[in-house]
């Protein structure tokens, strides 16, 4: 197994699931921002396209004590990405300072040996060639590239913003490499109406979402497996946590 | 000379004091054939057409019958790089009398499961870029590169055999050429043995490298994950007796004797003691798997398996009914020179050998890992049936003219006399 990169600058986000109503807004921010063409039939889930899925979780009791939640899984970015050392083509790399997991769309073969990798489901194949309904062309993101059928895609945490942050940051006289908490942020984190998807560098104390990981209640998912996640998720509710990951009967759950 | 009119058209193409049905006959089962290679062919175009959305393959299963028919065939193809290096490395002189079919169900294995990856690939038109854009930390660029140029020696080691049809080699150069390339052999058979050992393994380090699955991780030596030895032996312990079956079913359909029984029960003995060697260790490893890997990952024994789709019985039906079973039928000499053991444990081998690729590309892909997920089940298409019923025509078609046309089989005229 490859080794795995170290970064000064690491994004990352903080979800809180007691704040999330499962509106889906970032779902749809998200499709709209990335190009994610319109199905003509998206009724298999297993073959339609989401960079971002929200999952409903239930504590699995009766009414009254009956509750759910909601968790917007966007790609984990994470630390070691199980998906990075399988890709044959370095299709997907861990390389860049902020440590987003890139997908270079005109150099995957689409084996989907990645997206066999990833535990999250995080991955999505084009099993058919995406078409825009007549004049939804013009929505699209220009500096988003669309995919052709056959390739691999995922969740970039709109890396294009990251790009204008950097350049707005240049063009003000800024370092584009301390970017100020909130100059750059996901579409999900902007559309969330609740504020419940805080981004920012995990890594910079400055940046609101550096103390929010390290909340007793945070938690990444299926950390156990190694994975390292740049997505934490934050609840109150100890059933939330324990769906994290995976627990045998006698272990404790995290916070 | 006179011309003996009872003779098929074309019996002067075939092997030396070898008979063959007539040219009529033979065209009617190559009809057939060619109907379910149509079918396939139909079903290729449409997914080179539409795209992979035309299979039941989905996000959750991206891999699918066409991994695990991609897999199994190799691992039942390795009856042609083990024949080849007992035969030519090892010198073990009997194996001569069936090393040419080998090579053919070789050659058609790994071809066939090239043809398979072409459409599998989202972008086959880049399949060039495993070599020019190479990860190195990747089981599956070692893969890509050793299945093509193992296959390329297939190809070299199948030349001589065509070479050597009767009215070609009547061309004094052709002669010649097929003369050196025997010479060159046991060099091939060396080249051979050692790409399709590291590929049989890399397939299952593919595999036991996904550390976030845990129904397929494992732990290994230095960068292979056990399952890396585990397809090398199990693919060893199940290619001979592969190619002892084909040779069975050819013989069936030809109503002739073409491998004499010994030379059968050899294969036999090389596979069950191979086999047994394998199944020593991939117990020893499911038990690690299921004591070790699953609860450090937080799981049972129980959360790995479903319904009876993806049921117990599956791993129970690799481990003991076809793995233990035919392990022991093969190695002691009693039951298998009894030939209807023999081929049940032949059989219940290769199924083994089938499940096992099976459940490691698609139940591992079922499993869901996140507490939250569900398990999904998988059902491949008319256009997966298709392609793979395209292939099975491809390596029946090239069988068929190998048989009739070339001189596969050295016993044959001595068996049928």
């Amino acid at each position: 197994m490859s080794s795995f990169k170290e970064f000064k600058i690491k994004w990352g986000m903080a979800i809180d699931l007691d704040k999330c109503t499962g509106c889906g807004a970032c779902m749809v921010a998200c499709q709209a921002e990335n190009n994610i063409a319109p199905q003509p039939d998206a009724s298999n889930k297993l073959k339609s396209l989401n960079w971002l899925v929200v999952y409903e979780l239930t504590n699995g009791k009766s009414f009254p004590e009956h509750e759910v939640a909601y968790l917007p899984r966007p790609c984990m970015q994470c630390g070691k990405p199980s998906c990075v050392s399988v890709c044959p083509v370095i299709a997907t790399d861990k390389n860049e300072e902020g440590g987003i997991v890139s997908q270079v769309y005109p150099r995957c073969i689409g084996c989907r040996y990645c997206m066999a990798s990833c535990p999250y489901h995080a991955r999505y194949f084009n099993w058919f060639d995406p078409t825009w309904p007549e004049g939804m062309d013009k929505t699209l993101t220009p500096d988003v590239s669309v995919r052709p059928r056959g390739v691999v895609e995922k969740c970039s945490f709109c890396h294009h913003r990251f790009m204008q942050a950097k350049d707005k940051a240049r063009v003000e006289g800024r370092d584009p490499n301390a970017l100020n908490d909130g100059d750059y942020i996901t579409s999900c984190t902007e559309a969330c109406p609740n504020g419940a998807i805080v981004f920012g560098d995990v890594n910079n104390p400055a940046h609101k979402v550096h103390e929010l990981v390290k909340s007793k209640y945070a938690f990444r998912l299926l950390e156990r497996l190694g994975t390292d996640p740049q997505v934490y998720y934050l609840s109150r509710r100890e059933w939330v946590r324990r769906l994290g990951d995976n627990y045998l009967e006698n272990e404790k759950v995290k916070g | 000379m006179d011309k003996n009119y009872d003779l098929p058209i074309d019996a002067a193409l075939f092997p030396e004091g070898c008979t063959r049905c007539s040219l009529s006959k033979f065209l009617v089962w190559i009809t057939i054939v060619m109907a379910v290679f149509g079918w396939g062919l139909y079903a290729a175009y449409r997914v080179l057409a539409e795209g992979l959305g035309v299979t039941g393959l989905d996000d959750y299963f991206g891999f699918g019958l066409w991994i695990t028919f991609d897999l199994a065939v190799i691992a039942l193809g390795a009856g042609a790089f083990f024949t080849g290096l007992l035969r030519y490395i090892l010198n073990i002189d009997p194996l001569k009398n069936i090393i040419n079919l080998t090579v053919i169900v070789g050659f058609l294995c790994y071809s066939g499961a090239m043809l398979v990856l072409v459409l599998d690939v989202g972008q086959p038109l880049r399949a060039w870029f495993g070599y020019w854009h190479a990860n190195v930390h990747s089981m599956l660029t070692e893969v890509i590169f050793c299945i093509t140029c193992y296959c390329l020696v297939l190809v070299i080691e199948y030349v001589p055999l065509i070479l050597e049809q009767k009215q070609l080699n009547r061309n004094k150069l052709v002669h010649a050429i097929a003369h050196n390339f025997h010479l060159m052999m046991p060099l091939f058979a060396g080249i051979g043995a050692f790409l399709s050992t590291f590929h049989q393994g890399s397939l299952g380090g593919m595999y036991g490298v996904l550390f976030a699955r845990p129904y397929i991780a494992r732990d290994g030596f230095f960068i292979w994950p056990w399952t890396f030895f585990l397809y090398v032996l199990s693919a060893v312990g199940s290619g001979p007796v592969f190619t002892v079956l084909v040779c069975t079913i050819m013989e069936k359909m030809t109503g002739k004797q073409l491998v004499s029984w010994e030379i059968k029960s050899l294969m036999g003995k090389i596979a069950g003691t191979m086999l047994t060697v394998y199944m020593v260790f991939k117990l020893a490893d499911t038990w690690a798997w299921a004591n070790d890997i699953l609860p450090r990952s937080g799981l049972t024994f129980d959360q790995v398996f479903y319904g009876w789709i993806y049921g117990k019985w599956l791993l129970w039906a690799e481990l003991f009914a076809c793995g233990v079973l035919p392990a022991i039928l093969l190695i002691i000499p009693s039951t298998r020179n009894n030939r209807t053991l023999f081929y049940t444990a032949a059989i219940l081998d290769c199924i083994g050998v089938t499940i096992n690729r099976y459940v490691m590309t698609v139940q591992a892909l079922a499993a869901p890992v996140m507490p939250f997920d569900t398990w999904e089940t998988y059902a491949p298409n008319w256009a997966e049936w298709g392609a793979s019923a395209m292939i099975m025509a491809y390596a029946a078609l090239i069988l068929s003219l190998s048989y009739r046309y070339l001189p596969v089989f050295p016993q044959e005229v001595k068996l049928n006399k």
